[in-house]
């Protein structure tokens, strides 16, 4: 099994990639969806800061964003992407698509999340005083913190598996590992072994977040 | 300490359904240290009303007056502000989820500013009042309902408030916990000097509380007073409420006369069966009614049948009326029920 040999570093290097590419996006992803997902909540009407046109304006990119596939937005904002990181072309390039895409799946969930929780509990705390802010940071993100951690697992998920498309057009990463060794060489047992270590990395990303949310549940 | 003075509250029309106006010109003045209570069926505005006074909701004109401060006249930071000061509870507890008895407790107290070592200070403080010293770091998942609106009132006197807004408190609950969350409500009441708005749909909770009630009907006041004065009119809204007329079969067949009588603390039903079994020496039987212990005091409705020699019986009424007793006879077609005119 010489060609293992070869091929070994190579898989390390690619889940390296990947992980680099996904942990990076997910942290952009996460500071800019979370307050995209709570704009969205307080601006719609009859919430918290009712702001209609806003809210309208703040749905329409963010239903583009979810309605585009994510080959094609590759594509599309690669010349933003060349104008952060002066080329399209390997990780930190993908990571900019990576984000685009995933910030408003994200926001969508958190705006789910934070709609659950009921109404009469922004009341009391109205009641007790507090400003819309506190509202935000006291009731609705603590109430809401498991589903939005389940909600932030999901999109994680979905990065892993945007990030393979990614590797496909120069990312690197597993994805294009697979395309390159397994594809490409007909090696089928190269393919199954990357799917197998995607499969364990989501694996490990649901179960870690599952776990915490069910810390975090107290209901 | 709170004095609503014309309030009317309009909701805008939505798509299908016109403007509604759940809150139609109330005026209502509560004294400090008075427990008042607000009653009505659903949709009588009660709801609305008492987030109108600390503005939870604004009123669409009206005034609104707590503690001395105009509230509507303030912009909203002051309304925040003043908000503070006045407590409230809900039919749901609305307590987090995410935080344990006392963090909850600590919540609006975390609001004021105040710090944390004097936050958990009150806190236990409060909780120990409420009696769930022990339960301090319990989340609410784990308490009973009972358990929860204690702690929600906790919660609702962290500020110091001088009122007490509670929104069917006890609507949530079964029997023994309503009573003993009544029995909180009346305590605190007492102990801190706090004044009371409490707003349900059963009368069984204004009975057991309340010094004073209005009663609510599509968004206006029909009736109100102190309940000891209210108990003791014949015939009024909120008495017929408090205390349903009481029906008995006044059909063919029955002899003698039926008397309707009020019992207040004053006029007891002893003084009526004196006059009438001791002095006209009649037969009464007691055809319907109840007498029960409200405000403090004994009151009832009795629906007496009296027979035997009639004829000085109209004198005798003539000189228990004289006398402050309120009783009079059923016409002998009439049915009592329907003379009352009010079903409840």
């Amino acid at each position: 099994m010489s060609d293992w040999a070869r091929i070994y570093p190579q898989l390390i290097e690619a889940t390296g990639e990947t992980l680099y590419m996904v942990g990076v996006a997910a942290v952009l992803t996460v500071v800019f969806g979370v307050p995209l997902g709570i704009l969205l909540t307080v601006s719609a009407p009859g919430a918290l800061a009712p702001r209609p046109l806003l809210n309208r304006f703040l749905g329409l990119v963010v239903n583009l964003g979810r309605s585009l596939p994510f080959i094609i937005l590759l594509f599309l904002v690669a010349p933003v992407t060349r104008g952060i990181v002066g080329t399209t072309i390997g990780s930190t390039a993908a990571i900019v698509p990576l984000t685009i895409g995933a910030v408003p799946f994200l926001a969508r969930l958190v705006e789910t999340s934070l709609r659950e929780v009921a109404a009469g509990k922004v009341e009391a705390a109205m009641s007790m005083g507090a400003r819309r802010r506190d509202v935000v940071r006291t009731v609705l993100l603590p109430e809401a913190r498991p589903s939005l951690i389940a909600g932030t697992t999901v999109t994680v998920v979905a990065l892993i598996s945007y990030s393979a498309m990614a590797g496909a057009v120069g990312g690197g990463g597993l994805g294009d590992f697979a395309i390159r060794f397994g594809y490409q060489q007909f090696r089928t047992d190269i393919t199954l072994l990357t799917v197998v270590l995607l499969l364990v990395i989501v694996q490990a990303l649901q179960w870690a977040g599952d776990h915490w949310a069910r810390r975090l549940a107290h209901v | 300490m709170i004095e609503l003075t014309d309030v009317r509250k309009v909701f805008p029309a939505r798509r299908r359904a016109g403007e509604v106006v759940a809150v139609d010109g109330v005026s209502l003045r509560v004294a400090a240290g008075e427990f008042a209570g607000v009653v009505g069926p659903s949709g009588s505005g009660k709801s609305t009303l008492v987030r109108l006074v600390n503005l939870l909701e604004r009123p669409t004109s009206g005034s609104v007056t707590v503690d001395g401060r105009v509230l509507t006249d303030l912009p909203d930071d002051r309304v925040r502000e003043a908000r503070r000061s006045i407590g409230m509870v809900f039919q749901h507890f609305e307590l987090l989820d995410s935080r344990t008895a006392a963090g909850n407790v600590e919540h609006p107290l975390e609001l004021a500013g105040v710090g944390r070592a004097e936050r958990r200070r009150r806190a236990a403080e409060l909780l120990d009042l409420v009696g769930l010293g022990e339960r301090a770091e319990a989340r609410p998942a784990q308490l009973s309902g009972g358990q929860k609106q204690r702690v929600a009132i906790a919660r609702a006197l962290a500020g110091r408030p001088r009122v007490l807004l509670c929104d069917e408190a006890t609507s949530a609950l079964d029997q023994a916990s309503t009573a003993s969350v009544l029995e909180l409500l009346r305590r605190v009441r007492s102990e801190l000097g706090l004044t009371v708005l409490l707003i349900t749909h059963e009368m069984a909770v204004v009975k057991a509380v309340c010094d004073s009630a209005v009663l609510l009907e599509r968004g206006r006041v029909v009736d109100g007073g102190r309940l000891s004065e209210v108990l003791t009119r014949g015939h009024s809204p909120l008495a017929d409420a408090l205390l349903p007329a009481p029906v008995a079969d006044a059909g063919a067949g029955h002899d003698g006369v039926l008397l309707r009588v009020t019992v207040t603390d004053r006029t007891p039903e002893t003084v009526v069966l004196q006059t009438l079994v001791g002095r006209l020496e009649l037969a009464v039987e007691v055809a319907g009614g109840s007498v029960e212990t409200v405000a403090g005091g004994r009151y009832g409705r009795l629906l007496l049948r009296v027979t035997g020699d009639l004829d000085r019986l109209d004198g005798a009424l003539r000189g228990l009326r004289d006398d402050g007793v309120l009783i009079e006879a059923v016409p002998r077609d009439a049915n009592p029920v329907a003379a009352t005119g009010v079903d409840r």
